[in-house]
This record gives C-alpha cells, sequence and structure tokens, in this order.
C-alpha cells in the first residue's frame, strides 16, 4: 500500500505547454494512468496520445479521473487548482512555482470543506514507486519499499531518495509539498497519512529554514508516530536572516525559523537529524 | 519587493489611510520648496526631513561623514530644511538594517510636522500558521516589534482575515477598543485600520508596517512611518510597480540574476556555487561551510533552466572577483543535466575559466551530460556525490 496515489490514480494534466507534456510523458512511460490534457481552447487535440478537454469538468465526466497534476503557469495556477477542486479531484498536484501569496490563500479558503487535497505548489509532486509518478522527480532513483519521504524541496528530496535507494531502502511514497509560505498540505497532513499507512514503516522528512512547520511536526511525530523511527534533515544553517532563500518560503524572519531552532525541536521530540544532506540516507539506516 | 517609505505612504493613501502631508525629493532646491509649501499649507513651522533607503532603523542610524546626524530630521522653516538636506543627501546613512557599510541617501521625505499624542504599532503579515492575511496591532509604538513579540507576545493584538469577506468593521473595532482608543481616536482607527487591510489584499503585499502610528492630540490617526512589502509574485498584475523599483537599492548583480529568473544572494566566501532548487542550493552552502569552506553565493538556475540560463549564471559566479573555485551541484529534474553540461562547457569556454570547477551532476538525462563535460576539453573534477564534491572543491579553492 502507500498514500495519495498508486496504480489506480487517474490523472489528468492541467495545462499542456512544452513543459506539461513533457513530464506528462515521463509520467506515462512510468507507469502512470495519465488519462487527458485540459487547455481551454484546446479541446479535441491530441496531448501525448491522450485527448484534450477545453475544462476539467468534462475532462473528469469523460475519463473518471480522480487526480489532477497542474503546469499552468503561475498567474493562471489558483484558478485551475479551485477548477479542479469543483469537480471534487481528490488528489491536485500542483508543480507551477510563483504563485501570488494571495492567490493561495483564496484558493485553500475555496479548498476548505471541500473534497479535494492539494499537494503543492512549487513542488516536485507526488510519487509511489513502481506504481504512479505524479509529477517532474526522476522516476528511475526511486525504488519500491515501506519508508515515506516528505519535503518541502524538490532537488533535495532527489538527493534523499536516491541515498535511500543505493542503500537499497524502498519507499512506499514520497511527497514534495513545496516551498511557498501557503503550500496546499504541510507536514502534519502527510505524516497523518504515514501514520495511519500500515505499508510506511518508517519516514525521512526534509525541511528548511523559514516557518514553523518543522515544529509541529515533531509534535506530531512525538505523539503519533510510535514505532515509526523518523530521520530529518534541515536545510539552511548557514543562510544568513533577512533574505530569501529562493523558495518564498524560505526566509529567516525577526530571528524565527532558523535551522538550529527547528533542529532543536526535531532532536527533542527524538528525532534522528542528519548532520549534512550526504547523511540524510546513512542517518535513517541507523535507525532500522 | 522593497519600496521606500513615501513610495508606501502613495499606495495607502489612495486607500484612504491617513498619512502626513509630505513630498519627496532629489535635491536639496526642490526640499526648500516642498517646505514652504508645507508650511504655507499646514500653518505649522516645523517639518521633518527623512532619509528614504530600503533599510529600518533610520531615525537612530547616524552618517557615515557626519556621526551626530540621523537619518530623520525635524526642522523649523525651509531654510534649515534646506540646510540638512544638503548635509543628508549623497551622503551615507549606517543603521542596525545597512550593515557597516551603510547606503547611500538619494532621496529624501519632506513631511508636515506632527503633534504627537501617542505612538502605536499595526500591521499585516501573511500568517504562516492561519495560511490567510492577519492584522496585528499593539499600544506599544516606536519600538521593534520582534522585541515585543519576544518579551509580552500578549501585548500583540492580531485579527485574522477572512479571504473571502475582506476585514470586517467588527475587526477593526476589535483591535482599536483593545488599543484602548476612545471617541474620535477610536473612529479613526477603526478608518484607519479597514483602509490600510484594503491596502495589504488590493496591492499584493507581502507585509506592512506602521510604525509608529500616532495620534494626534486632536485625537487623528496617522501613519508616521509605513514599510510595505511586495509580492513578487503578483508584479504580472501591477504594471505601475516598475516605477516604485529603485535599482540603487540592490545588489547589481542579484538584479542581473533576476532577470534571467536566476535565485542569486552574494555571500562573503570565495566557492561559487550553482545548483539546481533552493533547498538542494542551501544545503550545498551548508556543506561547503561544514568541510571548511565558505560560500560566496547562494544561486538556484530554477526548474526551467536552459542553456542561456546557466551560461549566465555561470558568468554571474565567474564574476566575482573573490571566487577561487566553483562548485555546480546538480540534480536533474526539470532540469535536465545535458542541458546543464552544455551551459557549463560553453559559459567555461567563452569566459576562458581560470578557476577550479568541480560538477556533480545526477538525475534527468545525466549519462549525456557527463559525457558532454567528458568530451569538453574542459580541466573539470567530477564528483561523485554532494559530500564528495564539497570536500573537492574546498581542497582545490584553498
Amino acid at each position: 500500500m502507500s498514500i495519495l496515489c498508486d496504480k489506480n490514480t487517474k490523472v489528468i494534466v492541467q495545462g499542456t505547454g512544452r513543459a506539461g507534456a513533457f513530464h506528462a510523458k515521463q509520467c506515462l512511460d512510468y507507469g502512470t494512468q495519465i488519462v487527458a490534457g485540459v487547455a481551454p481552447g484546446k479541446a479535441g487535440k491530441d496531448f501525448i496520445g491522450k485527448p484534450t478537454f477545453d475544462t476539467v469538468a468534462q475532462a473528469v465526466e469523460a475519463t473518471g479521473a480522480n487526480c489532477s497534476v497542474i503546469f499552468v503557469p503561475a498567474p493562471f495556477a489558483a484558478d485551475a487548482i479551485m477548477e479542479a477542486a469543483a469537480s471534487d479531484i481528490a488528489l491536485i498536484v500542483c508543480i507551477s512555482e510563483g504563485i501570488p501569496t494571495q492567490d493561495m490563500v483564496q484558493a485553500k479558503r475555496y479548498l476548505q470543506g471541500r473534497r479535494s487535497r492539494l499537494v503543492g505548489p512549487n513542488c516536485p509532486g507526488v510519487i509511489t514507486p513502481g506504481a504512479a509518478k505524479i509529477g517532474i522527480m526522476p522516476g528511475y532513483i526511486h525504488k519500491p519499499g515501506n519508508i515515506g519521504v516528505i519535503s518541502r524541496s524538490g532537488t533535495l528530496t532527489y538527493e534523499a531518495v536516491d541515498q535511500l535507494t543505493r542503500l537499497g531502502i524502498g519507499q512506499s511514497t514520497c511527497v514534495g509539498i513545496g516551498g511557498d509560505q501557503v503550500p496546499g498540505s504541510v507536514f502534519v497532513d502527510i505524516l497523518e497519512l504515514f501514520a495511519a499507512d500500515p505499508d510506511t514503516r518508517g519516514v525521512v522528512m526534509i525541511g528548511e529554514i523559514g516557518g514553523n512547520a518543522e515544529e509541529d511536526a515533531a509534535r506530531f511525530i512525538k505523539e503519533n508516530m510510535k514505532g515509526k523511527p523518523v530521520a530529518a534533515f534541515i536545510a539552511g544553517k548557514t543562510a544568513p536572516p533577512g533574505k530569501r532563500m529562493g523558495h518564498a518560503g524560505a526566509i529567516i524572519a525577526g530571528g524565527k525559523g532558523t535551522a538550529r531552532d527547528k533542529i532543536e525541536a526535531l532532536e527533542a521530540a527524538g528525532i534522528k537529524v542528519a548532520p549534512n544532506p550526504s547523511e540524510i540516507g546513512r542517518t535513517f539506516a541507523s535507525l532500522i | 519587493m522593497k519600496i521606500h517609505e513615501y513610495q508606501a505612504k502613495g499606495l495607502l493613501k489612495r486607500y484612504g489611510v491617513a498619512v502626513p502631508k509630505g513630498q519627496p525629493c532629489f535635491k536639496p532646491e526642490e526640499v526648500k520648496q516642498a517646505a514652504e509649501e508645507l508650511i504655507k499649507e499646514t500653518g505649522i513651522p516645523v517639518v521633518v526631513v527623512k532619509a528614504q533607503i530600503h533599510a529600518g532603523g533610520r531615525g537612530k542610524g547616524r552618517f557615515k561623514e557626519e556621526p551626530e546626524l540621523g537619518g530623520v530630521n525635524v526642522v523649523r522653516g525651509a531654510e534649515e530644511a534646506s540646510k540638512v538636506a544638503r548635509r543628508m543627501l549623497g551622503k551615507t546613512l549606517v543603521t542596525h538594517q545597512t550593515g557597516p557599510e551603510g547606503k547611500q541617501v538619494n532621496r529624501l521625505l519632506v513631511e508636515q510636522g506632527i503633534d504627537i499624542d501617542r505612538e502605536m504599532y499595526v500591521g499585516g503579515v501573511i500568517d504562516r500558521t492561519a495560511q490567510r492575511i492577519t492584522m496585528m496591532a499593539c499600544a506599544e509604538g516606536g519600538v521593534e516589534i520582534e522585541t515585543v513579540a519576544a518579551r509580552s507576545p500578549e501585548k500583540i493584538l492580531r485579527q485574522t482575515i477572512d479571504p473571502a469577506v475582506g476585514m470586517q468593521p467588527f475587526q477593526a473595532r476589535n483591535l482599536a477598543y483593545g488599543l484602548g482608543l476612545q471617541g474620535d481616536a477610536n473612529k479613526n482607527a477603526v478608518k484607519f485600520l479597514l483602509a490600510l487591510a484594503e491596502t495589504f489584499q488590493r496591492e499584493d503585499a507581502s507585509m506592512a508596517e506602521i510604525n509608529p502610528l500616532v495620534i494626534t492630540k486632536s485625537g487623528q490617526v496617522m501613519a508616521l512611518d509605513a514599510k510595505i512589502g511586495l509580492d513578487d509574485g503578483a508584479e504580472h498584475r501591477h504594471p505601475d510597480w516598475k516605477e516604485l523599483q529603485d535599482r540603487s537599492e540592490e545588489e547589481p548583480t542579484e538584479l542581473e540574476a533576476k532577470s534571467f529568473d536566476l535565485s542569486y544572494v552574494k555571500l562573503d566566501g570565495n566557492i561559487g556555487c550553482m545548483v539546481n532548487g533552493a533547498g538542494l542550493a542551501m544545503s550545498t552552502m551548508d556543506i561547503i561551510k561544514e568541510f571548511g569552506g565558505e560560500p560566496a553565493n547562494f544561486l538556484d538556475v530554477g526548474g526551467a533552466a536552459d542553456k542561456e540560463r546557466v551560461t549566465a549564471a555561470f558568468k554571474i559566479i565567474m564574476r566575482d572577483p573573490h571566487v577561487k573555485g566553483i562548485f555546480v551541484n546538480i540534480f536533474g529534474g526539470i532540469v535536465q543535466c545535458d542541458i546543464v553540461a552544455q551551459g557549463v562547457v560553453d559559459a567555461a569556454k567563452e569566459m576562458a575559466l581560470a578557476v577550479p570547477l568541480v560538477v556533480r551532476l545526477e538525475g534527468t538525462n545525466v549519462e549525456m551530460g557527463r559525457k558532454i563535460l567528458k568530451d569538453s576539453g574542459l580541466n573539470l573534477t567530477p564528483a561523485d556525490n554532494m559530500a564528495d564534491g564539497a570536500k573537492k572543491i574546498v581542497e582545490l579553492a584553498k
């Protein structure tokens, strides 16, 4: 088993431009059930061998899709998220980067009380190795198994997964929650799913400076993840305060959100923190 | 994006937030004229001349050239205003936020003097816990809000805004009564807060801080100072923001990087880094430091790096005279390794690379990428993994 997606997940792609087509093709080749593309004004056109629809509602009606992956440009991405939610898409994965923060505040308000779960934006997506790849991560570094991976950073997730795979440790599902200030899902949302998943036997969590999602996660793990070992890594130990380090969310402001605060909170909750990014895999391996 | 105080006040005024009468000035002569007009219009002989730089602490800050002079000066009469302006313009102001090198003052704001009764604080933030805008107020103004928050968090009043309906009058009343305001001052504060929240939402602010908010002896409520940050992601729907940008306030290399959609932050070390992804870029800095090196920069080439962007990134790193070695650390997801490799090879050849280069490639199209590097004839050191690469570049840059 796994969380969020498996080989039965039917995926539509919102945003059928160059990036959308390239990555959708990679997902399809990985074995993901990509069933349609959605792009206003492009109905009827071929999208990597699948049909294109003008609206999500039409695509869902025709294909029974329960997941959408969004590649539309940032100015239109919040609209795309809400469109997917209006059709009760169970899992919405938004890859788009640079969405205005207040658009996300509104989109999250719209999602309240609806049946959709949003992962992202500004994230690599979700993969259940060997079953479904919904996003832009390189598929070949993953290996089916029992360890959940959850991260605010895209490429650093690949780094961690690659290390796990090289050590022979497979993954149940890997979830990139993204580096924005207002993400669809935070660590705790995904940890709840891993805690309830009988086939996830441990978790690797990758955080970074800014905000206090890691501290919240530490509390959750201490209370709810007994018997499932957790290893963590926090990026940005040497980041200067007041400077935004690429991600909108990665900023130390008013002395809050430092790597040191986060590492202390995690260690106090009994979570082993890797000393550097090359040690993430080995740090987890030392727990099992 | 950061903007100046006078620009922030301009935005606020558009939505009905009360601000003192004032005029931005670039030359001492303009200051004299502006002060004369203000004095005539308000009947108040006192004017305030304020340095406009993208840093806080201007009042307590001091000029390098004249250690007695601060960045905010209250003077009497237009003659005095233009005199003090001459001592400020073109000079370097050092505050606790500018760093010891300070910032050159090229713009001034000349404002009417205000008869202050009480100073308070109001502001707005993107509240990461609530995932909404939260408006804050505190009866203690003129001090750093972080200090108050750390010492006595209960003194900071908060109202979180539902994005579906915006800030409601009752929320503004909760804050105004919470601040202890009665009568006219209360009514004016409610109006002020609602207008501030509207500015925040409509102008896509990322933060807004009115510190101090002043209550005058006649019960008026005004933004004596104003600081607003704008959300870069929303630039496309605010064409007027172009005019608000003051390029002289920004690190030129960071600006150039931005024009190529690269995220670059200059640091003090000597090892240049080119990485894809913010998290990986941050941890590349961390690991270089762990092995005894000092990173010269943070640089994320981003998700959609094409050859031109990689080349631009490489040139920006190589232009920093402190750079004694470069570490390229790429884990391709969206970014394809062959494209990065070609960009690195082209840039290195074009600029006749003279410092050691360590390249670690992994991910999409990695074999093609490695082949391009190998066949390039460049003198570069491949790395097996991140730690290996960091160790190698620290050694080579010594």
